[in-house]
């Protein structure tokens, strides 16, 4: 077998999971010992990523279903780095809920897989297995609280909506399986005749399915109710890792196989994020509660990162990418914050609970002030440059009207990023949070905001690596 | 008396596929109702499949077929199982009164 070593990050990963579960079962107590392996693993399928696949030109593997390139490697790198912080800070909060538990970890490391598999994914049977694989391990993380009836509506709902979300994906396979008579993208690519009405349904199918997992508006309606219902540790791993995963599908899917058809996607993925952008922006200016008030702002940020794809070009691909990396950053930044609201092992999430927190936390509602502007996209922080790349590719394909929409819709988002700032800043103060926080959290809190601020300095950095990414 | 072609069988699926979309957003009754209907939805993918592979003489559509038919029935699994743990918190599966998390 020629390159097998090319898939190791993902044999090695599944052979851990099957080892954590027997030791799980077999040792009493594990759950301590299953969370640190499960880091650790996390921590070397990274390094292999890094080391085995970065550097080599695309190929393929298993008759060109699954490819390795430079895409899917960075994405997998920024996917295994996330899932990693995630498990690294979420130990305290999962300890005080008693839910410290060994299938925590071990579901972690399975949905990473499933995305791993979507994103090297070069066939439809591939990423439609990809995709359940993640899939099935969420709906489980968002129930994870199962005493909780919060957790478990929020489960019961995501599992609904995306089940159906799948269903309408598999019907556009199965419409594009039958007029090409292949599966495979690179085969779809050369097969397809572009006056076919049916390949433009199945497109379409698929991209509504694609939305729901990324939750852009028209069909974000589960977005806030299951970030709200899930525990915050989950919902932290919800708005960063599946979008990942999913806007890589996105570019392949569509930048592969069905370039042609640009004309009649492009109007889909302009509207999508024109939606996405408004509605999040709109939508989260009468929330109360932190949870809610994210889920709508990561769907606008989602309305930004689509207006890249939407341009159709490679730097379109790239502002992309650099858009997600630095959302990532912002976000971990945003729920270490959150993590942090904790007084007598109760965590608050209201915004109100913000009320006078730069009094008793000057340290704390300084980064918070810091990843708040920059997720309003103020410069000179990383948002602000995330944006800045996003609308110059888009105005250089010259959609003007798409770049005044994505302006407009920062400004309205730029008042309920302010509020909680005027709010932590100039409101009556309450009693003060709980110090005695975990090191990783204090750690990854002070690793974003530093990176948030400082990444004026380095800016080529991030587009070096990224401007590899060559699709099209 | 016409032969059954490639086109009943699509037809047959989009109506079964139209049945199992229409029956999650018309339900107010049961969540059980709406696990039926999301197979309903994998089952109209599945005729589609069968039928174009036998159509095309291909066999990749019987082998997604057989993919589908496995996540489908893990699927059911972790839905039941969230409903089972749905159900002892709020003692009842009405989707109607499934609203605890709205704003």
């Amino acid at each position: 077998m020629n390159n097998i070593e090319l898939i190791f990050p993902e044999i090695f990963i599944s052979l851990s999971i099957m080892f954590l579960l027997i030791l799980g079962v077999f040792k009493k107590d594990s759950s301590k010992i299953i969370h640190n392996i499960s880091l650790l693993v996390l921590l070397i399928t990274a390094v292999i990523t890094f080391n085995e696949t970065l550097s080599i030109n695309p190929t393929t593997l298993f008759n060109e279903s699954i490819i390795i390139d430079y895409l899917s490697s960075f994405m997998k790198i920024i996917t295994l780095l996330a899932a990693f912080v995630v498990l690294l800070i979420s130990s305290n909060y999962l300890r005080t809920f008693k839910i410290f538990k060994i299938e925590y970890p071990i579901l972690i490391l399975s949905s990473v897989l499933g995305m791993m598999i979507m994103i090297s994914s070069n066939d439809l049977i591939v990423f439609y297995m990809g995709l359940e694989l993640q899939s099935l391990a969420l709906y489980v993380l968002a129930t994870f609280n199962r005493d909780q009836l919060k957790s478990s509506e929020a489960g019961l709902k995501y599992f609904v909506l995306s089940a159906l979300s799948s269903g309408l994906l598999l019907y556009g396979c199965s419409l594009i399986y039958g007029f090409t008579g292949s599966t495979n993208f690179n085969v779809i690519s050369t097969q397809f005749n572009t006056n076919e009405y049916a390949i433009t349904f199945g497109i379409v199918f698929i991209l509504v399915g694609l939305a729901f997992k990324i939750s852009a508006v028209p069909f974000h309606m589960w977005a806030p109710d299951v970030y709200e219902g899930s525990p915050t540790s989950v919902t932290l791993f919800f708005t960063m890792v599946p979008k990942i995963a999913a806007l890589t599908v996105f570019i392949r899917f569509l930048f592969v196989p069905f370039l042609n058809l640009i004309d009649q996607w492009q109007m889909i993925l302009v509207f999508l994020s024109i939606a996405s952008m408004l509605f999040g922006a709109i939508a989260a200016i009468g929330q109360k509660n932190l949870k809610r008030l994210i889920a709508y702002s990561s769907i606008s940020h989602i309305g930004y990162a689509l207006a890249g794809l939407a341009t159709g070009s490679n730097e379109g691909i790239q502002s992309s990418v650099i858009y997600m990396t630095i959302y990532i950053i912002m976000n971990l930044g945003f729920f270490s914050c959150l993590l942090m609201m904790k007084r007598n092992n109760i965590y608050y999430e209201q915004i109100d609970d913000l009320s006078g927190l730069s009094k008793n936390h000057p340290l704390l509602s300084i980064s918070l002030l810091i990843i708040l502007f920059s997720l309003a996209g103020i410069p000179p922080l990383a948002g602000f440059f995330a944006k800045f790349y996003i609308f110059k590719s888009v105005i250089e394909q010259s959609m003007y009207f798409l770049a005044i929409v994505g302006l407009l819709s920062t400004v309205v988002a730029a008042f309920y990023y302010l509020r909680i700032i005027k709010i932590m800043y100039f409101d009556e103060e309450k009693d003060s949070y709980d110090k005695d926080h975990n090191l990783w959290l204090k750690l990854s809190l002070t690793v974003s905001t530093i990176l948030i601020l400082m990444y004026f300095i380095f800016p080529s950095e991030l587009i070096d690596v990224v401007s590899k990414i060559n699709i099209i | 008396m016409t032969e059954i072609g490639l086109g009943h069988y699509l037809t047959l699926g989009a109506v079964i596929f139209s049945i199992g979309v229409i029956g999650i957003f018309l339900n107010r009754k049961n969540i059980i109702v709406i696990l039926m209907s999301i197979e309903l939805i994998l089952l109209a993918v599945n005729i589609n499949l069968v039928s174009f592979s036998i159509y095309l003489g291909d066999l990749t559509g019987q082998v997604f077929t057989l993919f589908i038919l496995t996540v489908a029935a893990a699927e059911a699994a972790i839905g039941l199982a969230i409903i089972v743990v749905y159900y002892r918190n709020a003692g009842t599966i009405r989707v109607e009164e499934i609203d605890k998390l709205k704003g």
